[in-house]
């Protein structure tokens, strides 16, 4: 096993430990004296308004599909930084080609945009 | 399976994960509340992640973790929301016959399976290209952006083509009416 | 690690750069020229294939390869980008039919269309499995969107949810296949991993399933009989033509990349694979045909025709030989002109989205009131049923020929048989044309220039394909086995 996952252990311990630490804390030391309103759930001081499930408008649906798309187009760009100056010794198609992987992308953004897509209506 | 020396803390972890992943698996599809289901279905990407990373392609985890585990599950979340599932609609089964059918073609899957894996199982190992997935990406980028530009180029039309689709289909209204 | 600098050739990617441009130009200039019509935005695609087609024309008949191997254009490759071209070119003149103009008035049909094209390109010119799982799923999100693009039709919307679902089931295979053989073999070339396979019991083991995976993944896409259920429902919801392009642009495609799986594992692994395809072929026919006779619908019809001719072109492929292959192509250019030109006929019958009039009672007396549609439709009928002196009976016997060369008689009596059968349900369409009074006071919108020149074009060449076969086969003869 490589060494360089040992800080990362290391973090995922102690989050662990202290999430738990604090959920076993409060768990133990807090006074537990509950009341209407105490038990009511917490919508920022407001009086709680029917059911948290509601329906969503089905526009979230197109916002959520275009940030997927997006986030995909992203990972594209983590191995392209990386080899980034290794591979501009050899020429300047490392920089074309991701300009035109970009320019395409573009493309579908405008398209996006002036159709409305990002609009709420 | 990477050729682990022997029983060490890689061999542990890996089965660990897959363990994870299998089990969560499981219990995302037997789960009636669809949100609950989601839940475990953000551990098995995580432990499939992890599964990626102890197979030295730590690159593939990370895409693992912000693709399915951010942003496709933003998007199960959302269509749950927007169908609103409250409870499991139970589908009728067309009689008796469907489960025994159905439980049949499931045990010769799974026996197939089985043999599948244990005839082909020494050739995992000797599998050769296992390495432009390892490092911090930088194999990949290499590959990439050299001899795979072409399917690179393509994925980006893939991408465009689904942008026009989402807005085309989750548009309420037609185009023209803009 | 050492890298080199990519190889580009462009003279291999014009074709596909020439309608990369024009589908970009048609997607944003509806944006930014509200008053671009739909006639404009027609033009501007039947220019942008052209200039593809001359480019493809331009292209040296001996195999070239760009981008390091992962782009090929044999002969087989440029016949089939020929028959896709064709395919785009007459879907696009039937969709100025004025009935169409309701939710094709814009440019994102267009511009998805020439996506699918660019697809279906992609996937037909390469050994790689990588670009042709990247071109499968370009064309298929581009078909997916396109299906359901009528969205005011519950029945459009639910054509696009089953294309969908059942598409990226199949794609699910493809991808396991894919994995699999990528394990065994260490290459993505389809064509360098069959030769270099050690053929000890494991590598077998995994190769055996991974292209058995890949196989049922292109049977989904192109509608071989245990895979079929989703096409009459899509062709049925998707608009007329959307069908019509999806129908044999789509089909032409994954037989295309079949010929190309089939006509490497055959040589490297024992597996019997003429038993399987004659199964296939003949379950194939014969339930595409067998459900097409008791259709009322000529839509649906028209589907589960589609799916008995995906088995006559089994027929051909189970020869398994350069005049198979040959065989095949002619088949897949002959079906897009006749099959496109039969859709061409029905969206000209339609008064409008919501009344398609597409059952068979509706084409009554067709033959007095609209004299060339209902002429171009018993040609294309006839066409289909396989009689002469038409292009599909040359296209049949081709393919039967091919096949008994190799020795499957029984197959080609079943097929021939299939054909026979056929010809009832396509008869009495024909029946209804001429020799029935119409019910109704029927009034047919005039057939606008563009549906008329679909029509002209694909009467054309239904004729004379059958009357002059050698225009065709001259083209085709450059495709033989092994392929490069």
């Amino acid at each position: 096993m490589p060494l360089e996952i040992i800080p990362i252990l290391a973090l995922l311990l102690v989050v662990l430990g202290v999430v738990g630490a604090i959920y076993l804390l409060t768990y133990l030391l807090g006074p537990r004296r509950p009341g209407d309103v105490k038990l009511s759930p917490y919508e920022s001081g407001k009086e709680p308004i029917g059911d948290a499930r509601i329906r969503f408008p089905i526009r979230f649906y197109l916002i959520a599909m275009l940030f997927v798309l997006f986030d995909i187009e992203l990972v594209f760009f983590y191995p392209w930084a990386v080899v980034y100056r290794k591979l501009l010794s050899a020429g300047s198609f490392i920089l074309i080609e991701m300009v035109i992987f970009i320019a395409l992308l573009l493309i579908g953004y405008v398209y996006a945009w002036k159709r409305g897509a990002l609009q709420w209506d | 399976m990477p050729a682990f020396e022997g029983i060490n803390m890689s061999w542990f972890f890996f089965i660990l994960f897959a363990a994870l992943a299998v089990g969560s698996a499981i219990a995302m599809i037997s789960q009636k509340n669809p949100v609950y289901s989601a839940v475990f279905l953000i551990i098995t990407f995580f432990a499939v992640a992890g599964c990626y990373y102890l197979l030295q392609a730590p690159f593939l985890s990370i895409v693992q973790i912000i693709v399915y585990a951010g942003a496709i599950m933003v998007l199960f979340l959302f269509v749950i929301m927007l169908l609103n599932l409250r409870k499991e609609i139970r589908l009728p089964l067309h009689g008796p016959w469907q489960v025994a059918f159905a439980a049949l073609f499931a045990a010769i899957l799974l026996l197939q399976l089985v043999m599948f894996i244990l005839a082909a199982v020494p050739t995992f190992h000797s599998a050769p290209g296992h390495g432009a997935l390892s490092g911090g990406g930088e194999p990949l980028g290499l590959l990439l952006f050299t001899k795979y530009i072409y399917p690179f180029e393509i994925a980006s039309l893939v991408l465009l083509v689904a942008i026009i689709g989402a807005v085309v289909l989750g548009r309420k209204k037609l185009p023209k009416e803009f | 690690m050492t890298f080199t600098q990519p190889t580009i050739d462009l003279t291999a990617v014009s074709p596909l750069l020439a309608l990369l441009a024009t589908a970009i130009f048609l997607l944003l200039l509806p944006l930014f020229f509200r008053s671009a019509g739909r006639a404009l935005l027609a033009f501007v695609a039947v220019i942008g294939l052209l200039i593809s087609g001359v480019c493809l024309f331009r292209i040296p008949v001996v195999p070239i390869s760009g981008f390091d191997r992962l782009l090929l254009l044999d002969p087989l490759a440029i016949a089939v980008h020929g028959a896709l071209l064709l395919a785009a070119l007459l879907t696009l003149l039937i969709s100025l039919n004025r009935v169409e103009d309701e939710y094709l008035n814009y440019g994102e049909y267009f511009s998805l269309l020439l996506f699918s094209l660019i697809g279906m390109m992609i996937v037909t010119s390469t050994w790689n499995l990588l670009v042709l799982f990247l071109g499968l799923e370009l064309f298929s999100i581009a078909l997916y969107t396109l299906a359901g693009i009528r969205k005011m039709r519950a029945d459009s919307v639910e054509a696009s949810l089953k294309y969908l679902l059942l598409g990226a089931f199949a794609s699910g295979f493809l991808l396991y296949g894919m994995a699999l053989l990528y394990g065994a073999s260490g290459t993505l070339q389809l064509n360098e991993m069959m030769l270099g396979i050690e053929a000890d019991a494991s590598t077998l083991a995994l190769i055996y399933a991974g292209v058995i995976l890949l196989f049922i993944g292109l049977a989904f896409k192109a509608a071989l009989v245990p895979f079929h259920m989703w096409t009459p429902d899509v062709y049925e919801g998707s608009a007329t033509p959307v069908s019509a392009f999806m129908s044999t642009a789509t089909k032409a495609a994954a037989f295309i990349v079949l010929i190309r799986l089939l006509a490497h594992s055959e040589l490297a692994i024992r597996f019997p694979w003429p038993q399987l395809l004659i199964v296939l072929a003949v379950l194939t026919m014969t339930v595409g045909n067998l459900l097409a006779i008791h259709q009322k619908n000529v839509k649906r019809m028209l589907a589960y025709s589609s799916i008995s001719h995906a088995g006559y072109l089994l027929v051909g492929l189970t020869a398994a030989s350069s005049s198979g292959d040959q065989a095949v192509l002619f088949y897949l250019f002959v079906y897009t002109a006749m099959n496109i030109g039969a859709f061409g006929v029905l969206s000209h019958m339609g008064v409008s989205n919501a009344d398609e009039r597409v059952d068979f009672e509706s084409y009554r007396g067709m033959g007095y009131r609209s004299p060339f549609a209902a002429l171009c439709l018993a040609v294309f009928m006839f066409s289909l049923s396989g009689l002469p002196p038409f292009s599909g009976f040359i296209g049949k016997l081709y393919l039967f020929s091919a096949a008994v060369e190799k020795g499957y008689v029984a197959l080609v009596v079943i097929a021939v048989l299939n054909s026979v059968a056929s010809v009832y349900y396509y008869m009495r369409l024909v029946v209804n044309l001429y020799m029935r009074d119409p019910a109704e006071e029927l009034s047919l919108p005039r057939a606008n220039a563009g549906l008329k020149a679909a029509l002209f074009i694909a009467l054309l060449l239904t004729v004379l394909w059958g009357i002059y076969p050698s225009l065709l086969t001259d083209l085709l003869a450059g495709i033989s086995r092994p392929l490069p």
